[in-house]
């Protein structure tokens, strides 16, 4: 403890500091001519800022990192032109709100279930963003979305936006590559890898069956969505589906 | 938000006819004898869980008979409930466990009674001890249990708000309790909500997932379902319309009047407080210079009651003080809970065990992360798996972390209450925000990261976020901790304003069960990462900081030392980070469907609010059978009245925000 009053002013100090330095900041900003200027969100959110930190939001956004998570969307398959869903409800069953509802599609003649969602309802009311249902989905086919402005203009029907439905849901996947892009290519990476084993299998069985023509099927790898296996990647519940990078906000 | 919509008993007791009911013989269940165990919850396949400790063996052999240890079993079971009071005087004052960590109770349906499960513990350190009494829950599911267990409340004060929830939540009485109401849910509330064959409106099933939602789940908008359609069961004779509560009236009554608040009577009604009511008589009034005015006969002055909160920002979310003033002195203080009650431990029943982990998040959603490693490293203790090395690390990264946040935040709003408008929070918030970056781009979310897995974690840090994080903790956070211990340590002000005030000493901050920062200002050493260590936290270098004041200024330095100590644990870990596998995140196969063996277990960890346990008893099946938090926001609040009277109502708020509680834990 020194002189009364002296720890006053060393905080006084420190609001000094901080004063100047948001003026500091910006001018250096406004000096620097290089053209090698980074944005003014990721300038002032960075470790390494002293100034201001705020940004003028509907203006300025801040750049979301990959991982971020919001209310989920379905991941249309663009090339094969279907969903990639097979409604196979384990998003719904570790989703812990209880939010996700599906409706499989059944065969008119046979009534099997077909591996494609007839109806698929998120509550984004409900929704708690956990992002289990893009973690623990086997086909990539449902991932979280960095949309995260959803309010909605009154004389707009309340049900149609807040309670999302199959079609407001699917988005193509060149969407998922375009604000996942390591999953993306995590995803790829996989797919060929899983066509490789595929065609390498195919090969060995097409020569074992020359060998032995009465050599017994390949068990089934799931029975309900049996014919889905063909349409997507093999599901593969033991590899973390989001090991991904995604870059820092504030770098 | 669950009980919003059920029914609020009439505030007369005649309106809800359970007398007739509570006459009626304990089921026959009840008296089976305390040995057969429930069929549901045997033997524990996985590992042992607990095993018989010395002290255990030492009470068994002090209380004979009246202490049995039906096997297998975790802990004691005191078979007498007249003993209990004698058994905990023992554990307390001759085998020095001196601080009733956790008490709650379970309700054993299919068994007939229900049990309260009490875990005191040594400040010294160690593991606690688990005694549990049985209680017959009665055939009525309206009334409060027969059977009153001997509330422990003289023996350890920590007891007091944990009682009171179990009576709130259970309906078990406890006699001798000084206040026993109804706690997070309104006096009037119909029914216990936490017994098993209570449902809430909208009630679906009893364990998630609900087969409504697949293959044919068709959905319906929650709020079509309003609270006058079908599924609201309301007492009987009872008229929504007519309805016209004023559950505090006993409330405030029984703080003019000094008389304790009436005793909750076997039918399930506080009775309303005795007269008189209305004017403190019997309280002095002093003068300037301190002279008892009482007997001059001039100066009439009246007692008042003041609401603070729920609306208000000194109360740091929903939270209620009810304050009798003497001028601008406290005089008295009681709390009302609850604004944010969610019912968090039936949600939590209904979940599978993953389920859970994003919800943990909710509770004190400062430092969500901090609450997902005490919910997995439980479950984790239940299952018999380890995480991973890398696992590990990221967890005591994030972990602390969060603690740096949260006590950032903690004493930018003390400040506030202070006085200090805004301009200290600010500063610490903006470096709250650089830490929540790095969360955000872990984990995908700034607040609820829902980042633990049961073995693991959900994602591994990248390069680019290591060098974010080694920024922050070799570079920034130290240089702003400096910043901030010279905007405020030395100011003349806040030590005015804060030395002294909010002085509760060791042994009373033990007996209240207090934790965390508070409890280590007031000079003991009691750090869960250290007496009963965790994780990996035994392979890292740091101090546990201890301050002798008490009060409120060695609480705010306190969580500056802190601070120092988790950055220490973070570059420590951050430079161990790349001894570990990269990649290597997730012990054994990632599983969304998890049985954990039927069993129980109370696991631990030091949040940056203090000791956060959680309660699980497990039946074998894909959901938690009991799923109990132990809040250290709700268990601190328990000594506030303490900590307050006596000061102003200025210091009041400064007192509870030296606390450091969120609502979202209190309430739960």
């Amino acid at each position: 403890m020194g002189l009364m009053g002296t720890g006053i002013l060393k905080g006084l100090g420190v609001t000094l500091r901080h004063f100047i330095d948001t003026y500091a900041e910006d001018l250096k900003y406004v000096l620097n001519k290089s053209g090698a200027r980074q944005p003014r969100p990721l300038r002032r959110q960075s470790p390494k800022n002293k100034g201001l930190v705020t940004v003028e939001y509907p203006r300025e956004r801040l750049p979301l990192p990959e991982n971020f998570r919001y209310v989920p969307f379905l991941v249309y398959d663009t090339e094969k032109q279907d969903d990639k869903c097979t409604s196979c409800g384990i998003c719904a069953k570790v989703c812990p709100p209880q939010c996700i509802w599906i409706v499989r599609t059944e065969d008119p003649v046979t009534k099997r279930p077909v591996p494609q969602p007839k109806e698929f309802y998120i509550d984004t009311t409900i929704c708690m963003n956990c992002g289990y249902c893009a973690e623990f989905c086997p086909f990539d086919a449902i991932k979280m979305d960095h949309d995260y402005e959803l309010s909605y203009y009154p004389d707009q029907e309340p049900h149609a936006r807040l309670v999302h439905d199959k079609s407001r849901l699917t988005k193509p996947d060149t969407y998922h590559a375009s604000i996942h892009p390591t999953d993306w290519r995590r995803e790829l990476e996989d797919r060929a890898a899983e066509e490789a084993k595929k065609k390498a299998a195919a090969e060995a069985k097409a020569k074992a069956d020359a060998a032995k023509p009465a050599g017994g099927a390949a068990p089934a790898a799931k029975p309900a969505p049996a014919p889905g296996a063909a349409r997507s990647s093999a599901p593969e519940p033991d590899k973390p589906a989001q090991a991904d990078t995604g870059k820092s906000s504030s770098e | 938000m669950a009980e919003e919509t059920t029914h609020p008993t009439p505030a007369e007791p005649a309106a809800a006819p359970k007398a007739a009911p509570a006459a009626k013989p304990a089921s026959p269940a009840a008296t089976k004898p305390a040995a057969a165990k429930p069929a549901g919850h045997a033997a524990p396949k996985g590992p042992p869980l607990a095993t018989l400790t010395p002290e255990l063996v030492q009470l068994q052999q002090h209380f004979g008979e009246n202490v049995i240890t039906p096997a297998p079993y975790v802990g004691v079971l005191v078979n007498d409930l007249n003993k209990l009071r004698e058994v905990m005087t023992y554990v307390r004052d001759q085998l020095g466990f001196d601080m009733l960590a956790n008490v709650t109770a379970v309700d054993y349906i299919k068994e007939g009674y229900i049990q309260v499960v009490y875990h005191p513990q040594r400040s010294k350190g160690g593991q606690p001890i688990t005694i549990k009494v049985r209680v017959p829950r009665g055939s009525d599911p309206v009334a409060p249990t027969e059977v009153a267990v001997p509330s422990l409340t003289p023996i350890y004060a920590g007891a007091e708000f944990q009682e009171r929830e179990i009576y709130d939540m259970y309906g078990v009485r406890f006699e001798g309790h000084p206040d026993l109401r109804r706690i997070l849910t309104w006096e009037g509330f119909y029914g216990w909500p936490l017994r098993k064959d209570w449902h809430e409106p909208y009630y679906e099933g009893d364990t998630k997932p609900f087969d409504s939602r697949w293959p044919g789940g068709h959905h319906q908008l929650a709020e079509e379902r309003v609270p006058w359609a079908d599924n609201v069961n309301y007492p009987p004779g009872f008229d929504p319309l007519n309805f016209n509560a004023n559950p505090d009236a006993g409330l405030y009554d029984s703080m003019l009047s000094g008389v304790p608040h009436a005793q909750v009577e076997p039918n399930g009604h506080a009775q309303q407080a005795p007269q008189p009511k209305g004017v403190g008589a019997a309280v002095p009034v002093y003068d300037r210079n301190h002279n008892n005015l009482a007997d001059e006969e001039e100066l009439q002055t009246d007692q008042i009651i003041v609401n603070m909160g729920p609306q208000h920002p000194s109360t740091h979310g929903v939270l209620r003080m009810v304050v009798k003033l003497d001028g601008e002195t406290v005089t008295d203080l009681k709390l009302a809970l609850g604004y944010l009650h969610r019912n968090h431990e039936k949600i939590g029943e209904r979940n599978t065990w993953l389920h859970n982990i994003p919800y943990t998040d909710r509770l004190d959603y400062i430092c969500g992360i901090a609450n997902e490693l005490g919910y997995v490293i439980t479950v984790e203790k239940m299952m018999g798996i380890k995480p991973t090395e890398r696992a590990e690390y990221l967890r005591v990264i994030m972990a602390e972390l969060t603690r740096i946040q949260s006590h950032f935040w903690a004493i930018g709003f003390l400040l506030n209450d202070l006085g200090a408008f805004y301009t200290p929070a600010l500063y610490f918030i903006t470096e709250r925000d650089l830490i929540l970056d790095l969360f955000e781009s872990v984990s995908g979310s700034r607040l609820m990261c829902n980042y633990m897995r049961f073995g693991g974690v959900s994602r591994d840090f990248t390069e680019e976020q290591i060098a974010h994080a080694r920024e922050l903790a070799f570079d920034r956070i130290p240089r702003k901790i400096d910043e901030l211990e010279q905007l405020l340590t030395d100011n003349e002000i806040i030590k005015a304003r804060t030395i002294g005030v909010g002085y509760l000493p060791a042994e009373r901050s033990i007996n209240y069960s207090l934790t965390g920062p508070c409890l280590r200002a007031a000079g003991v050493p009691y750090d869960i990462r250290r007496v009963d260590p965790y994780s990996i936290y035994d392979r890292f270098d740091f101090e546990i900081p201890v301050f002798y004041g008490a009060d409120v200024y060695d609480r705010y330095r306190v969580r500056v030392a802190e601070m120092r100590q988790s950055l220490r644990i973070v570059q420590q870990a951050l430079n161990q980070l790349d001894q570990t596998k990269p990649g290597d995140i997730q012990a054994g196969k990632k599983a969304y469907n998890h049985r954990v063996p039927a069993g129980e277990a109370y696991g631990r960890v030091e949040t940056p609010k203090g000791e956060l346990g959680f309660y699980l008893v497990s039946d074998g099946g894909q959901n938690p059978y009991r799923y109990h938090v132990r809040s250290s926001s709700f268990i601190n609040l328990n000594s506030l009245k303490e900590m307050v009277v006596g000061h102003k109502v200025a210091d009041a708020v400064v007192i509870l925000g030296s606390l450091d509680i969120v609502l979202g834990e209190v309430d739960r």
